[in-house]
């Protein structure tokens, strides 16, 4: 692969805009949108990031994938309720980019590996923001997104991706295999994201202390244990990662507690979804996850 | 006889204007709202829904103003207990104190002040609908029995119950009152939290399956908690939690725990769930999805005081 100067943004929340945002410094950048008052807004007003970055970009935008032109890479970066409806749209399109999922726990690369013979880059991201307005979006936390190779894609192009994006102004890291990186996030994820929706809690000093704390270790233990069977040795320890980020002194609240206070279908399928089923495969009891899982899907069936 | 309701929210109201019906019991009522005490001293207490009833009695916001009694009938929320008895321990230094509440470890807390103590269940339910007035939305029974390490004696509870019963209020004295208890303690550790957790009634947790599921690895836990302990269950919680989602019983309930998350007042989860993983750590049973949930409740109640 080449150094790719025509991206296609699918999916313009939060990650896709702060993606599209700053990678327009470096490339020709068109975002495909859901809403077309969404898409008239970039192609009206640009898009504005604030908070760690200052700027207004210019970004092709529509809803209609025809429109965007050919790509040299596209980014998949929709929420996981919307994935397969937006992979759909990629079918028989894009003909010579290489597509990128950065979804939330596991099985992004499936579904959209079944739409089309794209080579497939993973990546899992932990950069976070908060969205004003469609074209709005304010960048919070500068942490990196990490890259690895997965279907008909090496190392190198994993790298030059991550290249890419650090030179657009965003955090990356290319690893040889993702796995031990998006589990230990998937295993992050699981724990926090359900925790913090069922309790309403930010991700805060309750996480690692006290009777939280404990079924917060727990959720990881049964975690850690899924993993081990799936023979992913785990990258960063998930618990270690939990109290780190009770301590960074900010009161983070996690996306799923935001879904949940806004009555939005929460990614709880991609993310405990998939590590219980996963679980389920291996043989390995996960009675806290699945518990957790029942409830948030409790919730949602709840919303009026 | 003279009686005192200690703590006259709905269940407490329940038991005081009934047993303000009969000639022979003199009934008081201690509760921490003036207001209320105001109405019911002024107008009477009055139920109506299930039953309509006028009950005259005195009440008062006061506990130094308790005369002695035969009875105390403790109906606070869990967590009022101890503080409601040390106040009122005074009038019953001759007569013993039954508990109606829910939850585990109310009679020890009562045992700390007063010599003679009543395990006590009961299932009629109300909600309060003004002062002096309370909404009487269930019917049911009460057992009452002694409490082991500080007993009131066979024939005390026999008198009381059948003063309650001939006000109105079905009552049964057994030797023991534990199998009632805690077939009520498990049935609402296993539904009430997880209906305050979801936003969910009684009956759609109930046809959700994996939140079903859920509900029976909590009543399994608490069976086997109560089973090391020699206690047996008066009915099976499972058949009562599913007869309760019945369309025409309680599909539409919001559990009380949902309507205190709700009002953000703090709940009952340390008597129902965390009394369940208490008793079972004192047994050496593990209770590991009790304790999840009793976390997490107590997780929404932090939510609201950051």
């Amino acid at each position: 692969m080449g150094a790719p100067v025509r991206i296609v943004v699918a999916g313009a929340g939060t990650i896709g805009s702060l993606y599209a945002a700053h990678l327009a410094r470096v490339a020709d950048v068109a975002v495909l949108t859901r809403r077309e008052d969404h898409a008239r807004a970039l192609e009206e007003r640009g898009l504005r990031v604030s908070g760690r970055a200052d700027l207004t970009a210019r970004v092709h935008a529509s809803t209609d994938p025809d429109e965007l032109g050919d790509a040299d890479l596209v980014i998949v970066a929709c929420k996981g309720g919307d994935l397969e409806s937006l992979a759909a749209q990629l079918a028989g399109r894009f003909a010579g980019a290489t597509v990128m999922t950065v979804q939330n726990g596991l099985g992004a690369e499936e579904v959209v590996a079944t739409q089309g013979e794209w080579p497939l880059l993973s990546a899992v991201t932990f950069m976070s923001g908060t969205r004003h307005a469609d074209d709005h979006v304010e960048y919070v936390l500068d942490t990196a997104t990490w890259i690895g190779p997965y279907r008909e894609t090496s190392a190198a192009d994993a790298e030059a991706v991550a290249e890419l994006i650090r030179s657009a102004g965003l955090e990356a890291e290319a690893f040889p295999d993702l796995r031990p990186a998006q589990w230990s996030k998937l295993v992050f994820n699981a724990t926090v994201n359900t925790v913090a929706a069922i309790t309403g809690l930010p991700h805060d000093f309750h996480y690692a202390e006290g009777m939280l704390g404990d079924l917060v270790h727990g959720l990881v233990e049964e975690g850690k244990a899924v993993a081990a069977a799936a023979g992913v040795e785990l990258g960063d320890d998930p618990w270690e990662m939990n109290v780190h980020a009770t301590r960074r002194g900010h009161r983070h609240s996690p996306s799923m507690l935001e879904d949940v206070s806004a009555c939005r279908p929460t990614e709880i399928e991609l993310i405990t979804g998939s590590l219980v089923r996963e679980a389920g495969s291996l043989g390995v009891p996960v009675p806290l996850h699945t518990a957790m899982y029942a409830l948030v899907k409790g919730k949602e069936a709840g919303y009026s | 006889m003279r009686v005192a309701i200690i703590g006259c929210g709905a269940v407490g109201s329940l038991f005081a204007a009934n047993l303000a019906q009969l000639g022979d019991v003199e009934v008081w009522a201690y509760d921490a709202s003036a207001e209320h005490v105001d109405a019911i001293n002024t107008a009477g207490l009055r139920l109506s829904g299930a039953g309509e009833v006028l009950g005259r009695l005195r009440a008062t916001a006061d506990p130094a103003e308790l005369p002695p009694c035969d009875f105390g009938i403790v109906a606070t929320k869990a967590m009022h207990t101890s503080a409601a008895v040390a106040a009122t321990a005074h009038a019953f230094s001759n007569g013993c104190v039954a508990t109606v509440q829910n939850g585990l470890g109310n009679e020890e807390a009562i045992a700390e002040h007063v010599a003679r103590v009543i395990r006590g269940t009961t299932f009629p339910a109300g909600k309060v609908l003004a002062p002096g007035h309370v909404q009487w939305d269930v019917r049911g029974d009460t057992t009452l029995g002694p409490f082991e390490p500080k007993p009131a004696a066979p024939a005390e509870i026999e008198r009381l119950a059948d003063a309650c019963t001939r006000g109105g209020m079905p009552t049964k004295a057994v030797g023991d009152a534990r199998g009632p208890q805690w077939r009520k303690v498990i049935f609402n550790a296993a539904s009430n939290p997880i209906g305050a957790l979801t936003g969910l009634t009684h009956g759609r947790v109930c046809e959700r399956p994996d939140l079903r599921a859920l509900v029976s690895v909590l009543v399994h836990e608490g069976k086997a908690v109560a089973a090391v302990q020699g206690i047996e269950l008066d009915a099976d919680p499972e058949e009562l939690i599913d007869h309760a989602a019945r369309p025409d019983v309680a599909y539409e309930h919001k559990a009380s725990m949902l309507q205190d998350v709700e009002a953000r007042r703090a709940t009952e989860i340390d008597y129902l769930n965390g009394g369940i993983v208490r008793f079972g750590r004192e047994h050496e049973v593990p209770t590991p999805l009790n304790q999840a949930i009793w976390a997490l409740v107590k997780g929404v109640e932090q939510s609201w005081t950051r």
